[in-house]
């Protein structure tokens, strides 16, 4: 998020100024833009008042008549979720596709393979529909959970297996002749330098994933898409729900954003200046 | 300086390594008595960086044996920990731990292997990088270093661990001279403090100076080792002398006391 970009530690020796400066005109720019994205908006001649009525629902304040929590309540769970579950077989996938036994490599190699070869929605549905034929029958939660965890773990493990092996080797040997048992090789030096790079990419991935978890709505879940599209065809306010729906998306990606950077800087630390993420820093 | 030997420190018998069909190490023989200063020389891929990767198992070996300290240096986990906490390590291009501040560096191992407490490391870790003149620099990061003073607190970073000997693996081939120098003071320093070391260099003049034996290595093998006089003055084997005329007539000739 370059318009929270803070100066870093090893920044101090430039003018405070300087970088105030930058900022400052970053907030600019965004303003402007806001207000242009605004006038746009106000041109389609939207009925505000639909959407004021509509917004407790889409953003699930309310429960479902079904008792359950629907619109933006329910994206954010099943994209909790599934980040939580993607980062779990993301790791051990990580983990396989680095492993010297020819079974668990090639395990995490067809996986990953299978699930980012495929479309997301087949497997929602695969998942869905097939399953039962075979005996196993899931909610429709429980399905959309495990399609996005899987095809989004797919995804993560390689950008986590890139982090990994990102880290130059000497690292490694250095931690290992310190005598520093395996253990902290691996969490006290290896992975925080693999996080650094591997949380730009996840980060990209899981504001993907809030707008792919849509795809729960194919299992009669209300989610936020789902809601807004109903309202929508319900009295033709299309416009209204469709920018309402797009806003709060937005909203969230921003949230996600702002954890990703505050990550990013807390595991960009001793990086040198020009190579880290302090947005737009120039040397004059 | 203290020539007391009781056995070995470092004891290397017939070791042999390859790489594939490349034979790395051809039954190589060592032995460094604590408080020895000993210089490994020889060209590239002459097998001396390899040697002392398998000191501390860094490289494994295929027959032979080492011992370090009374272990014997094997594959088994436990036993490298064991052997590394006693071996302290220098690297060639440094490897200090990038997302840690210089004192987070150097209080590290002692924290997580000697299980000191922080309080302790930090106290410890501060007394080192005192004695490499760093101490001011404790709370920044590696990058903001020069290559020299990165190479001042990889040095004290495995002092921190009070090691029994150091491995020096060309401590100074990554930098430039005026950093050379304030790197080489610094071991100067720690061999006259009585510290076992072995030090792979292509600096004669500094061989000279600490060593207590030096040893010529040329395809995977030792072909001669002794006092720095025996080996600069009175080199037996051919290979020896072609290997000194062409290092102490090339870029270092000017720097190194041997030429003049």
């Amino acid at each position: 998020m370059a318009l929270d970009a803070r100066v870093s530690r090893a920044d101090d020796a430039e003018p405070r100024a300087a970088s105030d400066y930058f900022r400052y005109k970053v907030w600019l720019t965004w303003a402007v833009l806001l207000v242009l994205l605004g006038v746009g908006c106000h041109g389609l001649h939207l009925d505000l008042g639909y959407v004021r009525q509509k917004l407790p629902f889409l953003l699930g304040l309310r429960l479902a008549p079904d008792g359950f929590i629907q619109g933006a309540a329910l994206t954010i769970f099943v994209t909790g979720c599934s980040m939580v579950f993607a980062l779990m077989v993301a790791f051990v996938t990580a983990l396989g596709r680095v492993s010297r036994n020819p079974v668990a490599f090639a395990l995490a190699t067809f996986y990953a393979s299978l699930f980012r070869g495929t479309p997301l929605m087949v497997q929602v549905l695969i998942i869905y529909l097939a399953l039962p034929q075979v005996g196993v029958v899931l909610g429709g939660l429980t399905s959309g959970l495990i399609a996005l965890s899987l095809n989004y773990g797919a995804y993560l493990a390689e950008t986590i297996r890139s982090g990994l092996m990102a880290v130059p080797v000497g690292q490694r040997e250095a931690a290992l002749a310190l005598g520093l048992p395996r253990w902290a090789v691996a969490w006290k030096v290896i992975a925080p330098q693999a996080l650094r790079l591997i949380i730009p990419p996840a980060g990209a991935l899981f504001i993907s994933m809030l707008k792919d978890s849509s795809l729960v709505s194919l299992m009669g879940l209300w989610e936020l898409n789902f809601l807004a599209q109903s309202y929508a065809r319900a009295t033709y306010h299309y416009m209204e729900m469709l920018i309402a729906a797009a806003l709060i998306y937005w909203a969230l990606s921003i949230a996600f954003e702002i954890v990703q950077f505050r990550l990013e800087r807390r595991f960009g630390r001793g990086v040198a200046p020009d190579r880290g993420i302090g947005g737009g820093r120039r040397r004059v | 300086m203290d020539p007391t030997t009781r056995g070995a420190l470092v004891s290397i018998a017939r070791l042999n390594k390859w790489y594939g069909s490349m034979r790395a190490l051809r039954n190589v023989s060592l032995e460094v008595a604590a408080h020895e200063r000993v210089v490994i020389c020889g060209a590239s891929g002459s097998g001396k960086s390899t040697l002392l990767r398998c000191i501390n198992g860094l490289e494994t070996h295929q027959s032979g044996r080492i011992v370090v300290d009374g272990t014997e240096v094997t594959g088994a986990a436990k036993t490298l920990e064991r052997v590394r906490r006693e071996v302290g390590m220098v690297f060639q291009s440094f490897n200090l731990f990038p997302h840690l501040t210089v004192l987070e560096n150097c209080s590290l191992a002692p924290i997580w292997v000697r299980k000191l407490s922080p309080a302790a490391a930090r106290a410890a870790a501060v007394h080192y990088l005192d004695r490499v003149h760093l101490a001011a620099h404790a709370g920044r990061y590696p990058s903001e270093l020069s290559g020299g003073e990165q190479q001042r607190v990889a040095i004290a970073r495995a002092l921190c661990m009070s090691p029994k000997v150091m491995l020096f693996d060309e401590p100074t081939s990554a930098l430039d001279p005026v950093m050379i120098k304030e790197v080489l003071d610094i071991i100067v320093e720690l061999a006259q403090s009585g510290m076992t070391m072995i030090c792979v260099t292509h600096e004669m003049g500094f061989a000279r100076r600490v060593a207590d034996r030096i040893v010529f290595m040329d395809q995977g093998e030792i072909i001669e080792e002794g006092t720095p006089a025996e080996i600069f003055e009175n080199p037996k084997t051919e290979r020896l002398g072609a290997f000194l005329s062409r290092i102490l007539h090339g870029a270092n000739a000017a720097a190194t006391p041997a030429s003049g």
